[in-house]
């Protein structure tokens, strides 16, 4: 069987997921394997933004309301039912079906590229105002108290899976997130290659011409949508269990601020550009948090705006491009195209 | 009697905040068909323009009127042609370009001012509806906000400038051969949004906190206007605010403001699957 770069490029960051995997509990310290859940999570958020715009030309500006429902529905079932195999199920779930709805109104309005990320943003905002005017103890789904402003505390977190009388100490969370994080990167991978992917990508290129073609493109833009949004919750749930509870500034703008940072810095049209984006810049912002000579906001507002008009496609296929130009090209290989992302 | 009096008030008063908060939204939406994200953040400017200006003592109607849409346009006329013209003809990383304005300018107010909320006194007093009490400056609202609806038809209606405008508008490419620069049209249109957005901003201060995030409080209802309202700048704006406005208004004093912001999401999610173009894109099209 003749490997094409693809699949070369697919093995090799598997195997470096699987190293990181066993890798990280017997070098870092258990401090830094609770750092490392959050960065974790966030490539999972990343991989959900990165999914939806790179490949589906969706552009959401509100991917924090999916993190935010994933994150509070896992936390409220982990509080009433108490056993987080199910939490995790519903923390994906819900959110899927949320989006569901929204992207059916959105999309089989067919409304401009412009007005969906204008209500994706709307939805973020007004979820953030709705669930801070929750306080009080009238506010409860099952035993669990939404508790407005101050959110949830003391999320549960996860048990051992199958078993919820035993809960996983912090390593037991790291190997569970990390393979979770290589689950979706594989099964996103999965999606991409067959013929669904194809489809979603064609519609990307040229909606018209797909459409043509035969392929109802709001349904793949919907269905598309809606995995991402599963994708954001999961996020969501292992965002939890990094901080232990839970709060309506999940649903803020920065938050979704960030993971179009992420996505557009890490490289568009990739998967692990995302991956790396989040990791990367959440590394340098937890940095910057510990010192206070640059507001936070304008630091994530200054890098936006340097990328988008310097580094439009991101730090991955540029380095790409690169060492694909100085590696000696076979005579029979196709010339790498790079593809324009238009939208 | 008096509760339907003071009502229809507060109704109207909520369609004139609408209007104001949309505007600048609006006219940018309506001539460049890019939603400015950083719009929140150009009305918080404008707010901090008018408590510094009170706090230097200038007159606080020179300070709410006059000086925020000077200044504010002047940001936003310097932003356009340092950063925005380089990605026209890309929508989405024009929006995302604006996104980026909008935490910078977030942050440096934070920086400069502090995270800390401030405010303004209102001026002029109250009034009475019956039994109930009303602000007599919610009535300054109403006035500013019909000031500029009929300032922005008149500019658009009866001058060359607001001809050129409309030309761009309708067909960028035939006006450009007709020797219109679709550059300077931008340039105008934007400044003028931005100028829009800080008179906003400043004729809201008295009556909000203002802080460095206070952005965020206005813009969900904003964006919904202008996606409800449709490319028609005037007609857009009055007639979705006076839709939403009503809901709005009606639902916060039924229950409360955060599910009247909710109704109107609602209203306009059930509203774009039905009128994608927004009203005016359907209905009253030769509409300005």
């Amino acid at each position: 069987m003749k490997i094409n770069k693809a699949t070369m490029g697919f093995i090799i960051v598997l195997l470096c997921g699987i190293a990181t995997l066993f890798g990280v509990p017997e070098f870092v310290s258990l401090f830094g394997i609770v750092q490392m859940t959050v960065f974790v999570a966030m490539a999972i958020y990343a991989l959900s933004q990165g999914f939806l715009w790179g490949y589906g030309g969706i552009m959401c500006f509100g991917q924090a309301s999916f993190l935010g429902i994933g994150a509070y529905a896992y936390a409220v079932v982990a509080i009433d039912v108490g056993n987080t195999d199910l939490g995790l199920l519903i923390g994906v779930l819900t959110p899927a079906a949320f989006a569901a709805l929204l992207g059916y109104f959105m999309f089989y309005g067919r409304i401009s590229d412009a007005y969906i990320g204008v209500i994706t943003l709307t939805v973020s905002i007004i979820l953030f105002q709705l669930i801070n005017t929750t306080s009080g103890a009238q506010y409860h789904i099952g035993q669990a108290e939404l508790g407005g402003f101050n959110g949830i505390p003391s999320v549960p977190t996860l048990n051992m899976p199958g078993n919820s009388a035993i809960s996983l100490s912090p390593t037991g969370i790291w190997y569970v997130s990390m393979a979770l994080l290589i689950i979706v990167y594989v099964l996103l991978r999965f999606i991409l290659f067959s013929r669904f992917g194809k489809v979603v990508i064609a519609i990307r290129e040229n909606e018209t011409r797909a459409m043509l073609i035969g392929y109802d493109a709001r349904l793949y833009k919907l269905l598309t949508f809606t995995i991402s949004a599963a994708i954001a919750g999961l996020a969501g749930c292992i965002y939890d269990n990094w901080s232990g509870f839970i709060s309506p500034t999940i649903f803020g703008l920065s938050m979704s601020a960030e993971v179009i940072i992420f996505v557009l810095v890490g490289g568009l049209g990739t998967l692990i550009g995302p991956i790396l984006g989040a990791v990367g810049l959440q590394y340098l912002m937890n940095l910057a948090g510990t010192q206070h000579m640059i507001d936070p906001n304008l630091g994530l507002g200054v890098v936006l705006i340097g990328f988008v008009l310097l580094v439009p496609k991101g730090v991955v296929p540029v380095i790409r491009d690169r060492i694909f130009s100085w590696l000696p090209r076979r005579r029979s290989e196709p010339v790498v195209v790079t593809q324009e992302i238009t939208s | 009697m008096d509760l339907i009096g003071l009502l229809g008030f507060n109704v109207l008063s909520g369609i004139a905040t609408l209007v104001m908060i949309t505007l600048g939204l609006g006219v940018i939406y309506g001539m460049m068909r890019i939603i400015n994200l950083a719009h929140g953040e150009f009305m918080m400017l404008g707010a901090y323009t008018t408590v510094t200006a009170v706090g230097l003592g200038v007159n606080i109607w020179i300070a709410m009127l006059i000086l925020p849409p000077i200044i504010v346009g002047l940001v936003g006329l310097v932003l356009e042609r340092t950063l925005i013209r380089f990605l026209y003809g890309r929508m989405m990383d024009t929006m995302l370009a604006t996104w980026g304005v909008s935490l910078g300018l977030i942050g440096i107010s934070a920086t400069i001012w502090g995270n800390v909320v401030r405010g303004v006194t209102a001026p002029l007093g109250g009034f009475y509806i019956g039994r109930y009490g009303a602000s007599l400056y919610s009535l300054v609202i109403i006035l500013v906000a019909i000031a500029c609806l009929v300032g922005i038809y008149a500019l658009l209606r009866l001058t060359k400038f607001g001809l050129i405008l409309r030309a761009a508008m309708q067909n960028p490419r035939m006006a450009a051969a007709l020797g219109v620069s679709p550059s300077k049209v931008y340039m105008a249109t934007f400044t003028m949004g931005s100028a829009l957005a800080g008179l906003a901003g400043g004729v809201l201060a008295p009556i909000s906190g203002i802080s460095p995030n206070m952005g965020g409080a206005y813009i969900a209802n904003a964006f919904i206007t202008v996606l409800g309202g449709g490319p028609a700048i005037i007609a857009g704006t009055g007639i979705a605010s006076a839709l939403f406005g009503t809901i709005d208004q009606l639902v916060s004093f039924l229950v409360n403001p955060v599910l009247g912001s909710v109704s109107l999401l609602l209203f306009a999610v059930i509203m774009i699957r039905i009128l994608p173009q927004g009203i005016t894109g359907r209905f009253f099209r030769s509409s300005l």
